[in-house]
Parts: structure tokens; sequence; C-alpha cells
């Protein structure tokens, strides 16, 4: 069946000369295969298909969307600005209409780094998403935003990041928390008080297949995006729910990844994890590719695909099924949640405790968002690491109402900085950065 | 010494050079329809009893090819394909005589399904049926493993038949431009055939026992016996002369950008330190994108005879041309009658472009003399608009490692070399570049002149997998075991030994033999979190230059 063409935007960024270290799985082998791939069938000569170079994120772009401890100078390297920088590129090309959507095939990735930055987990240091959507906020005047994290994991630093955040709907289907890395993810983190609904977690079963991962988003996600309305759809676009990833437990294939991109048809996509380099990397992102370009992706297909041996058992599927029903319900009455969640308290305060896998950091955090009908909240964050840095940091909205602006101005001005290595305040509505 | 001969358009152009001087040269009008006649008639000019037995090689740039392929003067080709799985075909444009066959190997060279012969002989008696006996065989991913192209090869080859491999004619990674270059290798063959065979009886001809070099579309030189199994090289080998001649007649070491300015369009060509750049992939012809290894050019639809016309009150120059200046009797004005009426250059009835151009000056409201000079100016800022956008283009390519990103080569021309005709308009747009200009001399043979300079070029591409134990050189067609201790180093040696061998075989001296590494990376392959071995991918090149003692500028007589 003949599609509709669409100009597409590639940003390929492998990045050959980095890597976390030499036999780790973000290593510079990881896209090689990628780029064969992509070359060898000629996807970049296709005249709506078009590659662009990465831009540098700068500091400061960083400085909208996270509280680096110290800086961001001290967390990242110039891969991150570079694969920050890229994502910042696919959007710019989206947002200016010189593309219709846009891919931006960089790493490393980022969307497990929270909103407070110690160090790196996940082999994230920074969030690679979150740079760029407060950077189209800022740019150009985007209010409400859908991210779609199809990662194997919890997408949890992106959820982090924008839980008091009631324009920003953040959606992540995963591997079960129970059964693989962050281990959280759970239907019941579902936002904060002044965001309920805005974070939707759906976990999945191991061995879910194409079958399982369509369901939940013709059942689920699309209907969920109907209602919100977003002006831009972001997917953060893991590709280790393949069946061959060797850290991960699902049976999704390159034709699922493309079907589900076709459907979904995200403006933005942004390449997050993905491990089998060899076996699942290269004929899933073609498909990804095709699929936005509007080409015909139906006879893309690893050497070594069987349906029949990745196929869901009834059990998963009546499992999904279930959970989807769950999950509609709760997303139904997340108007009427507020007063339960609240009660009459001014301000909800939630303990944190962070691991940075990566490099292995442990973090104790409160976070205290303001109740407010008006906004998402001012919020305070006071977090130590047993790196021995302890920081405090006043975060407001990028839709602040007055009164959060002047509580929050106030918390800044009289916090007392002597037990704090640092003290941050950081204004995503007037797009200002203070350290003190 | 050494002659060199450069088919053109309008004009075959011969010269004699001895010792990097121009002995003599010769002009003669081509005859499209017998390029050989127009050959014979410049070399005859020139060659005579006595300095026959000095000519140490004959060096020729040829349209024939690219004629072929543009006027559609080519046979029928039966495409035999081993596509597998991805990219749907029909998404590309095939033609009609395609057949599909069954195997194909991985991005890695691993063969995921293999050749099966009986489908192979059925296709066989099909393309016997339709009579076709020029065939290309292409299979994905066959830069990575040539074997099952040699495989179907081997069971569709017979007496009557040519085959074109897809592998032997580039390394590089991309299917249907693989397709394209091998379709049209095959669809060129017998009438380059043809081609070789009349040079080669004018030689016998003239009686004397000289190499005969072909330019190709990269600048470079191949004997051309050797070209026969590789035609689709010979593609644009005119507008390559052009670029050559550039090097030849300009001292050039810099960054530096050449204009070719002409009736109809203006070539765009770029120099980095004084090396003419390449085409990234490789050069399009007809509408098709290509692998072969060309000279980066870009032609715009400005030069001296554009149509100037005035519409929504504004100059408008070309794309069309519609015959001469009308001071030289065409029916409409241009630029070069802007330039004569500016008295820019002094040729031609003044007064008949003053005429033309005074109906356009009436509807800019402005002088004969005003608009002239806002034609030449226009004609300028077209030009020099499109070189920095190409330079933009150039310097912003995709690459794919930090230090590239960061420390990449970028590209800042120092000076602005211009032939051609309408040359004159040179001044206004180095102007507008902010770069000086230069007008070589002898820029009325400069192609044949770069023609007769060219040295050999070549490139191989390897790709060793110590997984595998296997290394493989697409273009030669080779695959050889290796140890597991095979390091990149090792690559590159194997790299240069066969670049030397190759350049060797098809004509170069061995002072011209000047190599370049252009790609070696060398990845560690980590399976299950354990190191298995090593990816290692090396490109060795001559670039396209000057034969060696000819890097000096051409000198007069």
């Amino acid at each position: 069946m003949p599609k509709k063409l669409k100009k597409t935007g590639l940003i390929f960024f492998p990045a050959f000369d980095w890597a976390i270290s030499p036999n780790h799985p973000e290593r510079e082998e990881r896209l090689l295969y990628t780029q064969d791939q992509v070359f060898e069938e000629g996807l970049l000569d296709f005249p709506n298909i078009v590659e662009y170079k990465p831009d540098l994120a700068t500091y400061a772009d960083i400085n909208r969307c996270h509280i680096c401890v110290p800086n961001p100078q001290y967390l990242t390297t110039n891969s991150h600005l570079i694969s920050a920088g890229g994502a910042i590129t696919a959007a710019k090309k989206v947002l200016s209409g010189e593309v219709d959507n846009a891919f931006a095939l960089v790493r490393p990735p980022g969307h497990h780094s929270m909103l407070v930055a110690h160090g790196a987990r996940g082999f994230c240091n920074i969030n690679i998403e979150a740079v760029m959507i407060e950077y189209i906020r800022h740019q150009f005047g985007v209010k409400r935003i859908a991210v779609v994290d199809t990662d194997c994991h919890h997408g949890d630093g992106t959820q982090d990041i924008y839980w008091n955040d009631p324009d920003v709907l953040c959606i992540s289907i995963h591997q079960d928390g129970r059964t693989l890395y962050p281990g959280t993810g759970f239907t019941d983190d579902f936002g904060g008080p002044n965001a309920l609904g805005a974070t939707i977690n759906i976990p999945l079963p191991p061995r879910t297949s194409d079958e399982g991962f369509l369901f939940v988003l013709d059942n689920v996600i699309l209907p969920m995006l109907e209602e919100f309305k977003p002006e831009i759809i972001i997917n953060s676009a893991g590709q280790d729910n393949h069946y061959s990833d060797p850290i991960t437990n699902m049976s999704f294939s390159a034709q699922g990844y493309a079907l589900l991109n076709e459907k979904l048809a995200p403006d933005i996509a942004v390449l997050e994890g993905g491990y089998s380099i060899e076996k699942a990397l290269p004929y899933v992102n073609v498909g990804i590719i095709l699929a936005m370009a509007g080409l015909d992706f139906s006879q893309v297909r690893e050497p070594d695909y069987d349906a029949l041996r990745i196929r869901q058992s009834p059990e998963i599927t009546r499992l999904i099924e279930e959970e989807a029903k769950n999950v509609m319900t709760l997303w139904k009455k997340k108007k009427n949640l507020k007063k339960q969640v609240t009660g009459s308290a001014a301000y909800i305060r939630r303990e944190k405790n962070i691991y940075y896998d990566t490099d292995n950091i442990m973090e104790k955090q409160t976070e205290t968002v303001r109740v407010c009908d008006k906004c998402g909240g001012v919020v305070m964050i006071d977090s130590a690491a047993d790196t021995g840095k302890r920081i405090y940091a006043v975060i407001l909205p990028n839709s602040c109402c007055p009164e959060c602006r002047e509580s929050g101005e106030n918390f800044f001005n009289r916090m007392n900085s002597s037990q704090y290595n640092h003290v941050y305040f950081q204004d995503r509505q007037k797009n200002v950065f203070i350290v003190k | 010494m050494i002659l060199g001969i450069d088919v053109g358009g309008t004009h075959t152009d011969a010269v004699l050079v001895r010792n990097f001087q121009l002995i003599r040269k010769a002009k003669v009008l081509t005859n499209p329809a017998n390029i050989m006649a127009s050959l014979l008639e410049a070399a005859q000019k020139l060659i005579s009893d006595e300095n026959i037995n000095n000519i140490d090689r004959i060096v020729l740039s040829t349209t024939i090819s690219t004629n072929a392929i543009v006027q559609n003067k080519i046979n029928r080709v039966a495409m035999v394909l081993l596509s597998g799985p991805g990219l749907s075909p029909e998404t590309l444009d095939l033609g009609k005589d395609v057949y599909f066959a069954r195997g194909y190997v991985n991005h890695r060279g691993i063969p995921v399904k293999n050749v099966n012969s009986r489908q192979i002989n059925e296709i066989s008696n099909e393309i016997a049926q339709n009579q076709i006996r020029d065939i290309g065989i292409v299979g994905k991913f066959s830069s990575r493993n040539p074997q099952q192209e040699m495989d179907a090869a081997e069971l569709l080859q017979d007496d009557s038949r040519h085959i074109s491999l897809g592998h032997t004619l580039s390394g590089q990674l991309n299917f249907p431009r693989r397709i394209a270059t091998t379709y049209l290798n095959a669809a060129i063959h017998d009438i380059y055939q043809g081609f070789v065979q009349d040079v080669q009886k004018f030689i016998e001809k003239i009686g004397a026992n000289i190499p005969v070099y072909i330019l190709k579309a990269d600048g470079g030189t191949i004997l051309i016996n050797k070209s026969m199994e590789c035609p689709v090289q010979t593609i644009h080998s005119g507008p390559a002369a052009g670029i050559m001649g550039v090097l030849a007649t300009a001292r050039m070491k810099e960054d530096a950008v050449a204009l070719d300015i002409g009736g109809t369009t203006t070539d765009i060509s770029v120099f980095a330190d004084g090396v003419p750049l390449l085409e990234p992939s490789g050069v399009a012809i007809d509408g098709r994108k290509t692998l072969i290894r060309g000279l980066y050019t870009k032609s715009i639809g400005v030069g001296g005879d554009s149509v100037v016309k005035v519409e929504n009150g504004g100059l408008v120059i070309g794309p069309q041309r519609e015959g001469s200046a009308a001071a030289l009797g065409g029916p409409f004005p241009t630029p070069t009658d802007a330039m004569i009426a500016e008295g820019i250059v002094d040729f031609g009835d003044r007064q008949k472009a003053r005429d033309a151009i005074a109906p356009l000056a009436k509807m800019l409201r402005v002088d004969v003399q005003d608009a002239a000079q806002a034609i030449v100016k226009k004609m300028a800022a077209m030009i020099s608009d499109h070189v920095r956008q190409i330079l933009a283009e150039i310097n912003n390519k995709p690459v794919y490692t930090i230090h590239e990103l960061l420390e990449g080569k970028i590209i800042e021309p120092k000076m602005l070399y211009v032939a051609g005709g309408p040359a004159a308009v040179a001044p206004f747009i180095a102007q507008n570049l902010g770069y000086p200009y230069s007008i070589p001399d002898h820029s009325e043979v400069s192609n044949a002149l770069g023609v007769a300079l060219a040295r050999t070029t070549a490139e191989v591409t390897i790709l060793a997998d110590t997984e595998k134990r296997e290394l493989i050189i697409s273009e030669e067609g080779r695959v050889q075991s290796i140890p597991r201790s095979f390091v990149l180093a090792d690559a590159v040696e194997v790299g240069k030994t066969t670049l030397r061998e190759k350049a060797a075989g098809m004509g170069a001296r061995p002072e011209d033999i000047i190599m370049e590494v252009t790609e070696s990376q060398e990845f560690n392959m980590v399976r299950d979190f354990y190191t298995t071995g090593k990816n290692i991918r090396v490109k060795v090149q001559i670039k396209p230059g000057l034969i060696s003692t000819g890097a000096e500028r051409v000198n007069h007589a």
C-alpha cells in the first residue's frame, strides 16, 4: 500500500571514537553495524531523508533542566554535548518546518539522568530528551509535550525531571521493574500532586512480543495522546526490547518497532538504549527510519527472525490486557485524585534513594513541592550524595504562578548556604539559573 | 613526451608536453557522431614521423561513456539481484529485466541464505530466451563478501555473455548505487569495447608502440586495456579533465575554488590543500546515483550566453540558452552582451549588445549602462551565492567521530581560479567572495594539459574481521584468512601492498604511486562482555593529482 512520504531529518552520530570503557555496552562499536545497514540500504540517497550534523549543546542548555553537581562542565564530556546537541538539532529542524519529523540516532543515551545529577546512571550523564524539551520550550514557545519512552528500561530520569510538570506527559513502557534495572516504573507512579496523570507507567511482563506492545499502544498510549493533545510527540526510542538484546528479556522485533513508530508517528525520535548491536540495531534502525519517512518497511527483517519462536504466551496476553484496563481506569480518574493525594497539606514531600550504577554513587534526596492549582508548583530539593556533596535547589516550573514564584524566590534568598556545597535556583519559566 | 587529448562537447584539444613544458597545441571541432575521427584529427596535427618515437604515452579523455548513457545508446542488461530482506526493491527504479535470486549476506559478510543453483539456471534460461547478452549481478553487502556474486556468475557465464559484478566496481556500501553502477557498466561495455578497439587500431596505424591511458571520473588515468572491464569508471571524463586542467595550469597548494564559466553553465569545483575534492559517495549520471569515484563538481545554469530577462521588476539570468550573445548575432541579450556593452571585454558588435539590453533597461527604468552593470553584478552574485552554498554544504558534511566533529578540516578558499570565455566576470565574483582570483595561463587548452599530466589513481577497501579470521578486498574480489592477532597496522600494510600492485597494473609509474590512508578504524568486537575479535576498516588511495614532477606549473614553450 503506498504511504504518504514524509521529509525526515536524520541526525546520525555514532561517536566512533568514544566509549564508557573498552568492553562496555556503550562503546565505539555500538552503531557500527547500524551505519553499515543504513548505508547499504542507500537510505541517505532518498530525497525525503536528509542527514544533518549535530550541534553541540551548551552548558546553559543543560542548566535549563538539570541541577548538575557541581556543574555540567564536571559531569559531561564532548560526547554528551554532541548527543544532547543532536537531539536539539532534530528538534530545530522539525520546529522550523525544514522537515516533517526527525530521528536523532545518537549516543550516549540520557533517559536515566534525573533532575539532580551527581554522576552517571544507567550509562546516562545528562538527559538528552529533557535538554531538548527545555530548549524547544525556550526557543519555540512549545507548551504541551508528550514523551513516549519505548526503551526496555523504565525512563526514570525523564519521569523525575517532569514529575511535577502537568504540561509534559511522560509515558514509559518497559520490562517490569521487578525483573530489570532500574527496578521502578510501576503503575502507581502517576506524577506529582499538581501533575497527576502526567506520568504514566506501563510495565510489561518479560517475553512480551510485538502483539503486546502494539496492544498497549492502541489501547492505552494512543487514547491518552488523543486526550492530552500534545503539540509535539517525542519518542525515547530505546531498542532493547528486541528479542536478541543481551541485557533484557523481551521479544520485540524490527517489524514491531517500525509498526509502533508508524502508529505513534512521533515528531522527534531520540535513540536511547539497545545493545544487540549486531542482530537488532541495524534492522530496528532501518525500520524506524523507513517508517518515519513513510517508506515501505514491510520487508525489513532480522536474518534469524522466527515469528513463532518469539510469540508471547496467552498468559502474557491476558496480563497485558488486564494491566491496560487498570492503567486506563486510573487515567480516567486522574482529575479526582488530587484531594485524595494532598489532603489539606500545603506542601508534599517525597524521599528518594537514588543509586548511580555507572558511577557507583548513592544519593539521598528530599523533594518538596508546593501544592498549587495554577501551575506545577515550586519544587525544593535537598540532596546529599556519598561523594560528600550536599546541595539545595529551588526549581520554578515552566508556567509558574505568581505565588509559587514568590515563595520560590523567598526560599532561595533566605537559604543559608553554609550547610550546602551549592544552592541552585532554576527558573524554567524565565530561563534563569543561579548558583550560590 | 606526452600527448594529451581532451574530447570536449564543442572542441577537441590536443597538447604535446615535454618535461612539463607545453610544446605544441591543436584545436579541432568535435564531431559528436564520430569521436574517433576528432581524436585522430587532433592527434595528427601534433604527431609527425619525427616526433612519434619520442612520445612516451598518450592520455585521452573520452565522452564515449557519458554520451552512450545520456543518449541512451546502450545495451539491454539483465540484472540478477541477490537482495535479501530490507528496503523493498519496489522502492527502487530497476527497469524491466530484473531477476531476483535467493541468497544474501549480512553486514559482516556472513552468508545468511545461499545462492540456489537451480534457480540461477532457470534465470539463465530466461535471459537466453530474452536474448540478453549483458548481465549485471549484484548482491546486498557483496562488498563485504563477494563470494555469492561470483557463485552466480559461474552459473551464468557462457562465451556469448558479458557479466559485470557489483563488488568489483567499488568497495563502498550502498546497494541501490551498486545496482546502478553495475547496470551502467554492463550497458556500455559493448560500445566502450568498440571505442577501445578503434583506439588500438589508430595506434597500430601510426606504427608506434605507445601506451594509451584514459582519464577516469576521479581525474586519474588507467591503461586503456585495463579499463575494458570497468568502462563505467570513464564517465565524467570530460569534467574531470577540466578540473585536472586547473591543477595543471595553476600553481596551487591551498584551499581554492575553480569556476569554469561556459556558455550555458558554470561548473564549480573545490580544492582542499590543492587536491580536488571527490564526490563523497559517487557521481550521478543521467539521474542515477552511482558508486563511481569522481571529482566533485556542481553545474549551475548560468553562463555567458544565458538569456537575460526582466520579470516582476527584477533581472533573471538563465537557465536557458537560446544561441550566442546578441553582439555576435544571437536572438536575446546575455551576460556576454552586458560585458561587451560595459567594455569589460572587447569583441562582437557593441551597438548590437547595447540595443539588446535597451528594452531591459527601459523595464528597469535605468539607462543601458546601468542595466549592463546590473546584469554583470547579478551574474556574479548568482555564482558567488552558489559557491558559498556549496562550501557550506561541504563544510557541514556529517562526520561520525568526535574528533572530526570538533577538529575536522574546514575548507577556507584562498583563491578563485576562473576559466572559460566569460571569465571577465571573475573580479566581480572575487569581490563578493572576499578572496582574490586568478585566470590561469593556457586556459584555452587547459583541459588537454590536465589530461596529459594526470597521474594514475586507485583505491582499495580493506575489511578485516578477526573473529571470522577473514580479510576482504572487495574491488579485487579477494578473500583471505588472517590470524586472530591481526591488527590495524597489518591491514594498512595489506592495503598499501595491494594498492601499489593495482596501480602498477593500471599503468602508474612507481614515482607516481603516492598513497594516502583515508580511513583506518579498529573496533573491539565484544559479545556477552568478552572481546571476541576486531573489526578493522581501512581505505587506501592514490589521490588525484599530477604525475610527480608535474606538480610545478606548465611553462611557456
